[in-house]
Formats: structure tokens, C-alpha cells, sequence
């Protein structure tokens, strides 16, 4: 399958057409259609319905862990109701306990929503639409790609409900912590089952991943060249690679550690004595586990932001009614940094005692990086200048996720600057930083995505004031959270702890945990008006016309029902790039791909 | 109570029922379409944009005036007040850039709100522009590498100072121990299948370099001021990270290795607990213990755990005391030898 070629799926597709009358008609049985789909559409659907689900516990996670953080000792009768007695006696949360919220949010953020959700919704759901493809190259394997992620999502979370409760050695499950069960309860069954579903997501990532690739170089309809692809396709194929080349690195990270924790191997561990007792494991080493974990983990930074920025690229030149700025400045971007991701890993690791001389080699790649995101940054700003801006939600998300980039970003040169880092390694500041730039970049890039494409999905359209109601709630708080940690960073406190109150250094920090903890309670409540909006608009949302944006992609050439196939004829055949907004000597202030060019009329931005 | 609780819920939800229908109905009275963006909502969200950065930046600097001084104190090692100098000189780098291209951003946010009249200029590239930004980052962070690299390798591959001191930390869930080498200057092997009682660091008992070792030292370090203090550092059982923040040190606890990080302390205990700015600091955390109602402190140097380590790693901590020449040999001459305590055990 993988090596189809359009055409031929084409001519599948048309001989299928003339044996069955109506698409729509096409018999499917519940379990086809809603369960074991194979339609990237309604996969698409299956992954963000997820994922929400998924972020609402993350997100209520971080609610009462920082509750704990802004008023340690304090009794809530919220934290004991969502814990019960065991993890959250007399209202009061448990440092175990903590420790685990602390990890499974991370996990559950990081993997699930903004790897899982992001790119498993919007990939399935953009890829085949804007390159002019039937479906995935491979329905089956796209099918198994959801119920992989599906599995492993129940794993994570029924994790939560078992005795010792779930994995708590933090999200990058560092041994010997991890490994060892008498050095925290969350390394017992929790850490099995953290590892076990893992591999699963692994296992999916991977599915999707080599479907996206696939269907990006096999499947794309005439005319559409690779420099006539929207960014979105461009940043959901460097991705894919990315994930490709990186998420199996994770499994052998994983698979021997469960070697270590399992059949009494040594990969990690040496010379331990704990639990009253020495291990008989020498000659494994702590640091091979962290650079196996960094060879997936920083990719996996740029897993999770790429896709929000692809995103982002397609509403500010659609809601600025102009041309991306520097097309091919941002696609080359996007490889630079997709390269330069491998082999900056070791900026997590200045600290760990690695040889110092490795340091200065990560030093230098990782302050590369910068330079293509600070093209990207100046590209989006650039898009906007002159421009004719429409303010939809997706694109005030799309402004948020630009602010975020770079307010987060800038703290990244400190962080890479390995001499800087000594004192803030493992600090608030690290936890403002990586909160700020990857996760509300990654999760507004796919706040965005929802209310730009949510007609697509459910062919309604979602309540416009509701969705400036949510963006002013999340914009406001989200930075009211994570910009005062960069304080607590600068004086000198450690992430992970279960309270700062514990002696005396920390004490006049009270006022700036209290502000974050208000800050985090208002935003993940204005989420609500987000869940409302979403899921009532699923079902009586208004509905919506055939191009609401006016946009000149491809998935909006297709009919507002949700059909097999997605075009009813033949597949649209393309003339110009995707960026042809407020064209000189046009009618209209878009011109979609599929029409043709005029005569001495130039494509794209070759000139 | 519950039952109230409940009625009120279900209540809430009717009434928000009978609230959307009565918005449903409504909306299909009017022509124009709910999701649709007006001019109006242009000018509304251009000018909410332009609100926001003022406020944003607002609360950056009120952050700053009333957080910064509660910030670290400055250094108080030879190589942390480089690293001090280099941070600002970042810093104010990554403020500048920060503002700067925020401004643009919402500036252009509310100046290009979208009208029904204007149209958008058509402007794909501009490569002059492009080499421009590429280049000026470039150059910025050359510099940024190079100072930073300097400085990395001037603290971490120092040569040996004749006169330093070595200190060990051992670190275990969850408090640290310090280990000093006797009148040979030198550390005893360890071993971690010897540890017991009497052995908590897992010395190895046949080795004679270790006897006149000072060793299990507990609560406190002392360390002299303005000699080379060189940590050696090991865990027993998970890792840790040995974290001296007033001294801008920092290196993980690694089972199976031995890591190290070397540095000067230049200013006494005693010198920083009369430091203004480290009083100013003592009477804000004062003033808060007070509402607390818990005793005011002084100030100590502290050295902290930062590599999650267990349930109690928030609490896994140990002063550090930096003494002139003289007090530091006197402390020195009462920490027990390790031989006569494992004999008096």
C-alpha cells in the first residue's frame, strides 16, 4: 500500500464508484463508521475527543497540586473529594501523591494532548484534505494508530486508581528512582503499567507517523507540487520523521529499564544500597538512561511545537488575508530545526556529570536552533504587517501562540547557555520556560486549529464570542501562571517540591505561589466555556457554509458532509501555491489552488 | 446539604437550558451569521490587543520591581560573580528582544485590524529582510557561545589549586553527609556493600587512606572562605543533585560515579548575614514567618537537593557554613576520625 501512487488509488476509487451508487448509502455498521473507522476524518475526531478528555485531567492535576504549592496544610475538601482519603486525608494532598500528579501531568500533556491529540487530530484531518488525497495511505494502519493511542490512554489512566498509585518519578522517569520500587511507591505496579503504555504510544506514534510520510510523498493530487503545500502539510511531514527517527529510540530507553526492573539487569543501575540492603547491580550507569530519554525527549519539543506552528503559518496568512510571509524561509526553517533538534540533547544534561567538553558541543548546536525560530517569529509578525487581519479565535490563538514562542524562547538562550544554566538547572525558571514556549505555544497552536477547522470535523461552526471569551481568559491567566515562576526560578527554587515552606529560604515567595495558583484556578475554570462551546457546538453549533474563512486550501473544496473519499468526482487538480490572498488583479481577496493560473500570471512567491 | 447542592445543580442546568434556548430561538430571528467576524469584532480584538500588551508589559515590570529584590543575592564565589555578569548582560539582551518584538506583534495586531474597505498588500518575501534577521541573530549568538563557553571551561576544567579543599557530599534519601580527608589530604576507597550502622557512607574499611578520614558529618558543612573548595560527590541510592544556589553551584549525585565541581567562596557567613541586600531579604522572609507565626532566622547558605529524589525531597537539606581560615581549622580539629567511630561503635 505504502507505495501507491495516486493514480492508481484513484482508479480504485473510481471503479468502487461506479459498483455502488452513493457513497453516502455505502452500508457501514455502527462499529465501522464510529468505532474501528478507517476514515482519517472521523480518526481525526477520535484523537481530539480523546485528548480533551485527556487535558481535562491533566489540567485538573495541576489545579490541586498547585493548591498544595500556594497554601501547604491547608484543608480542601476539593482535594480530599477528588483524591479520597488515602492520597488526600483531611483534605491535605500527599507528597507521594504529589510527586505522581506532578509526573502523569507531564506524561499526559506532553503525550498524550500535545503529541497524540495535536498531531493525531490534525494530521489525519489535514494531510489527506490539503494535499488532494482520498484517505491515508493506509486506513488499516491509521485505524490501529488510534487504538493504539486509545489503549494507552486507558493504561495511563487507570493507573491513577491502583494501590500504589501511579508512576511518580517524574515525567522523564529518571532511574535509579524509577527502577527501584523501594525508593517510592510510584516505582512499583505504577511505573510498569507508566512504561507498558508508553511503549503503546510509541507503537502508534509510529503508525501514524510512517501513514503521514507516506501519504505526504505518494498521495499528493496533480499540480501539487511540494512547494505548493500549505505549511501545515510541511510541518506535519518534518514531524513525522522527527517521530519516526526518534519515538523508537524511547522504546529501547524503556525497554531497558523494564529490563532492570524486571530481570535483575544493570543497564542503569550501580553500586546501590537501599531498602537496608546492597543490589547486586553494578557497572550500569544513570546517564546512558538519560541520554537514550534526550535522544527522544528533545525532538519530542519540537514533535509537539511544529504542528501548532504549521497550524498557526495556515490561519495568520488566511485571518491576514495576505501571503505567508517567506514561504520558503519558513519551510527551510522548519528543516533547520527539525535537523538541529538531534543533536542538541544533551542541553538537558549539562548538569548530570557528563563529560564538560560534551556540554560545550550542545551548547553550540543548541543556541543554533535560535536562529531559525527567530525567523519564524519575524515571518509571522511580518505576515501580519500590512495586512487586512480578521480577528476569528483561531487567530487571536494564532497571535498568543507567536507572543508565547517568544516569550518562551528568549529564556531558551539563557537555559542553552551552559554557564547560565548552573544556577537555574532543575528551577522554576526551567518549569516557566519549557511551560511558556512549548506547552501554551503547542496548546494554543491547537486551540487554534479547533476553532479554524472545527467545521471541517463536525460541520458546524463554534460560538465566535464564547471563543474571545476563552482566548482573553487563557491568554491573561496562562501568562499570569507561568511568567512569575521565572521569579521563583531566580530565587533558587527547585522544581518538585512539595512545598517551599518547609525551611526558612522560600518564605517571602508566598505571594508569588498564591498569584500562580489564582491564575492557574481561573484559567483551567474559563476552560470551561471552551468545553461548552466545543461540545455544544457539536451538536447545535450553527451550520457551516462551505468555506467559512474564505481559504484557498484544498480540504475546503470538499462538500460540507462527511463522505468517503472526500471529493465526489474526480480529485481536485492544483495550479498554485496555497497562499494566493489578496492577489493584485483578482476579484476576490482569495484565490483557491484549483484555479488555474492566468496567462503570464507567476506562481507562488518565484519572483 | 448534599441534597441542596444538588438541587442547586440541577437548577443551574435547566436554567442554562431555558437560557440557550431562548439564545437559539433568537438567533435565528437575525440575517447575520453568529460566527461571522464584523468590522466591529475587528476593532474590538485589535484594540483588546494593544490593551493586552500594555498590560502585559505593565505586570512584567511590576513583577520585576517588586520580585527582583527577592531574587538571589548576588554571588558569593569567584566564578559566580562571572556568571552573574554574564546573566545580566543576557538578560537584559533577552528583555530587550522580548519587548521589542511583543511590541511588534500587538502593534501590528491592532493597526492591521482587518476593515471592510482596506485591502492587504500583497507581499510574498523580501530577501534582503530575510538575510537581515538571519544575520544579525547569528552574530548575537556568536556571542552569546562564545563568552558563555569561556566561562564554562574556565569552571569546569580549572587545574588543581595546591592549598584546596577537598569535600566530599554523599547524598541519600533524604539528607546529605560530608566527608573530609585527615592529615593525609587524602580520601579512603568506599565500597557500598559495606555500608552499615557504623559505615553509613560505605567506606571501604581495608583501606588505611580512610582512617583519619572525618567522615559522617551531618546538619553542617564548613568550608574557609577564599580557598579552592573542590566537591566530590556520591549517592547511595537514587540521584541527587548537590545544589549550592547563593555559590551558583550545581552538579547531580550519580550512583556508580564520582562527579565533581569546584569553586571559591569569597564572602563568610558571617560577612553575608551583615550584607544589605541579604538583610533586606532576611526582614521580607521574616516579616512573612511572623504571619506564620514562626521564630525569624538568619541567614545561612544552604545546600539543597534539586533531582527529584523521593517523597521527601522538598526537605532534603544542609546548611553551609563559610569560615575565616581559623575558625574553619578549629571546627575542623572537632570532627570525629572515622577509625574511632566505627571503634566506638
Amino acid at each position: 500500500m505504502a507505495t501507491v501512487k495516486n493514480s492508481e488509488l484513484e482508479k480504485e476509487h473510481l471503479v468502487h464508484h461506479d459498483h455502488v451508487h452513493d457513497h453516502d448509502d455505502h452500508e457501514e455498521s455502527f462499529v465501522q463508521k464510529y468505532v474501528f473507522s478507517q476514515d482519517h476524518k472521523m480518526i481525526s475526531r477520535q484523537f481530539l475527543i480523546t485528548a480533551v478528555v485527556m487535558a481535562v485531567i491533566a489540567m485538573t492535576m495541576s489545579v490541586i497540586f498547585r493548591m498544595q504549592l500556594a497554601w501547604p496544610g491547608e484543608k480542601f475538601g476539593f482535594i480530599n473529594a477528588m483524591l479520597g482519603d488515602k492520597w488526600g486525608k483531611d483534605g491535605i494532598l500527599d507528597p507521594n501523591m504529589y510527586l505522581a500528579l506532578v509526573t502523569i501531568h507531564g506524561t499526559i500533556m506532553v503525550f498524550f494532548v500535545l503529541t497524540g491529540g495535536l498531531s493525531g487530530t490534525f494530521a489525519n484531518l489535514l494531510i489527506p484534505y490539503q494535499v488532494g488525497a482520498r484517505d491515508m495511505a493506509s486506513g488499516f494502519l491509521n485505524m490501529l494508530s488510534y487504538w493504539f493511542f486509545f489503549v494507552s490512554s486507558v493504561i495511563m489512566t487507570a493507573s491513577l486508581f491502583i494501590d500504589d498509585g501511579p508512576a511518580s518519578a517524574g515525567w522523564t522517569i529518571y532511574p535509579p528512582l524509577s527502577a527501584l520500587p523501594e525508593a517510592i511507591p510510584g516505582s512499583k505496579l505504577g511505573m510498569t503499567l507508566w512504561l507498558v503504555s508508553m511503549t503503546l504510544f510509541v507503537v502508534s506514534s509510529l503508525l501514524g507517523g510512517i501513514n503521514y510520510v507516506v501519504t505526504v510523498l505518494n498521495l499528493r493530487t496533480k499540480g501539487m507540487k511540494m512547494t505548493r503545500m500549505p505549511l501545515t502539510v510541511w510541518a506535519f511531514l518534518i514531524t513525522a520523521i522527527l517521530g519516526v527517527l526518534s519515538f523508537p529510540v524511547l522504546v529501547s530507553c524503556v525497554v531497558l529499564l523494564l529490563c532492570d526492573r524486571s530481570l535483575g539487569t544493570s543497564f542503569y543501575l550501580s553500586d546501590i544500597y537501599i531498602g537496608g540492603r546492597p543490589l547486586d547491580n553494578v557497572g550500569g550507569s544513570p546517564v546512558l538512561f538519560e541520554h537514550l530519554f534526550w535522544f527522544l525527549g528533545h525532538p519530542e519539543v519540537y514533535i509537539v511545537l511544529l504542528p501548532a506552528l504549521g497550524i498557526t503559518s495556515e490561519v495568520i496568512a488566511t485571518s491576514s488575508r495576505k501571503p505567508i510571509f517567506g514561504y520558503r524561509a519558513m519551510i527551510g526553517s522548519m528543516l533547520a530545526i527539525g535537523f538541529l533538534s538531534f543533536i542538541v540533547w544533551g542541553h538537558h544534561m549539562f548538569m548530570t556529570g557528563m563529560n564538560p567538553f560534551l556540554g560545550s558541543v550542545f551548547v553550540f548546536t543548541t543556541l543554533l536552533i535560535a536562529i531559525p525560530s527567530a525567523v519564524k517569529a519575524f515571518n509571522y509578525i511580518t505576515t501580519m504587517w500590512k495586512g487586512n487581519i480578521q480577528f476569528t479565535p483561531a487567530m487571536l490563538f494564532s497571535i498568543g501562540l507567536v507572543s508565547s514562542f517568544i516569550t518562551g524562547g528568549v529564556t531558551g538562550i539563557i537555559l542553552a547557555d551552559s554557564t547560565l544554566d548552573i544556577n537555574v538547572h532543575d528551577t522554576y525558571f526551567v518549569v516557566a520556560h519549557f511551560h511558556i514556549v512549548m506547552g501554551l505555544s503547542a496548546i494554543f497552536g491547537m486551540f487554534a486549529g479547533v476553532y479554524h477547522w472545527f467545521p471541517k470535523m463536525f460541520l458546524r461552526m463554534m460560538n465566535k464570542k464564547l471563543g474571545y471569551v476563552h482566548f482573553w481568559i487563557t491568554l491573561t491567566m496562562a501568562y499570569g501562571v507561568f511568567f512569575p515562576m521565572h521569579f521563583l526560578g531566580l530565587a533558587g527554587v527547585p522544581r518538585r517540591y512539595y512545598t517551599n515552606s518547609n525551611f526558612p529560604m522560600f518564605d517571602n515567595l508566598v505571594d508569588i505561589n498564591e498569584i500562580v495558583t489564582i491564575c492557574a484556578i481561573i484559567g483551567a475554570l474559563g476552560q470551561g466555556v471552551f468545553l461548552f462551546n466545543f461540545f455544544y457546538s457539536i451538536f447545535r453549533g450553527e451550520k457551516a457554509p462551505q468555506n467559512p474563512w474564505n481559504s484557498n486550501t484544498l480540504e475546503w473544496t470538499t462538500p460540507m458532509a462527511h463522505i468517503h473519499g472526500n471529493w465526489p468526482g474526480s480529485l481536485p487538480v492544483v495550479h498554485r501555491w496555497a497562499y494566493d490572498y489578496s492577489k493584485p488583479g483578482k476579484e476576490k481577496d482569495f484565490v483557491v489552488q484549483t484555479v488555474p493560473l492566468e496567462e503570464g500570471e507567476q506562481d507562488g512567491d518565484s519572483h | 446539604m448534599n441534597f441542596l447542592v444538588l438541587l442547586a445543580i440541577v437548577l443551574l442546568i435547566i436554567a442554562g437550558h431555558q437560557l440557550l434556548r431562548v439564545i437559539e430561538l433568537s438567533r435565528g430571528l437575525k440575517k447575520t451569521k453568529e460566527w461571522k467576524v464584523t468590522e466591529t469584532d475587528n476593532n474590538m480584538m485589535g484594540r483588546a490587543m494593544f490593551a493586552f500588551m500594555i498590560v502585559f508589559f505593565a505586570f512584567f515590570f511590576w513583577q520585576v520591581n517588586r520580585w527582583m529584590d527577592r531574587s538571589l543575592p548576588p554571588a558569593a564565589s569567584v566564578h559566580g560573580e562571572k556568571i552573574d555578569a554574564l546573566w545580566d548582560a543576557n538578560i537584559y539582551l533577552i528583555t530587550v528582544i522580548f519587548l521589542v518584538t511583543n511590541f511588534f506583534l500587538f502593534w501590528f495586531a491592532y493597526k492591521y485590524r482587518g476593515t471592510d474597505k482596506t485591502k492587504a498588500s500583497y507581499i510574498t518575501h523580501n530577501n534582503k529582510l530575510e538575510m537581515a534577521w538571519t544575520i544579525v541573530p547569528a552574530i548575537a549568538l556568536a556571542f552569546i557561545v562564545i563568552f558563555g563557553l569561556k566561562y564554562w571551561n574556565e569552571i569546569m576544567t580549572t587545574a588543581d589549586a595546591p592549598d584546596r579543599v577537598v569535600v566530599e557530599l554523599y547524598a541519600k534519601q533524604f539528607d546529605w553527609s560530608a566527608r573530609y580527608p585527615g592529615k593525609d589530604g587524602k580520601l579512603g576507597e568506599t565500597d557500598y556493600r559495606q555500608i552499615d550502622g557504623g559505615n553509613a557512607m560505605g567506606m571501604d574499611t581495608s583501606d588505611a587512606a580512610g582512617f583519619d578520614d572525618l567522615a559522617n558529618i551531618k546538619n553542617e558543612i564548613h568550608i574557609p572562605v577564599n580557598r579552592e573548595i573542590e566537591l566530590l560527590m556520591r549517592s547511595r541510592d537514587v540521584i541527587h543533585s548537590a545544589f549550592l544556589p547563593h555559590f551558583r553551584a550545581q552538579m547531580n549525585c550519580v550512583p556508580g560515579m564520582v562527579t565533581t565541581f569546584k569553586f571559591i567562596a569569597n564572602k563568610t557567613s558571617a560577612q553575608m548575614k551583615k550584607d544589605p541586600y541579604v538583610l533586606k531579604m532576611m526582614a521580607g522572609i521574616n516579616t512573612q514567618r511572623a504571619k506564620f507565626g514562626k521564630d525569624p532566622v538568619e541567614f545561612d547558605y544552604l545546600l539543597l537537593c534539586n533531582k527529584i529524589c523521593g517523597a521527601s525531597h522538598y526537605n532534603m537539606q544542609m546548611n553551609v557554613i563559610v569560615d575565616t581560615e581559623a575558625d574553619y581549622q578549629a571546627w575542623l580539629a572537632k570532627q570525629k576520625v572515622f577509625k574511632t567511630a566505627v571503634a566506638a561503635k
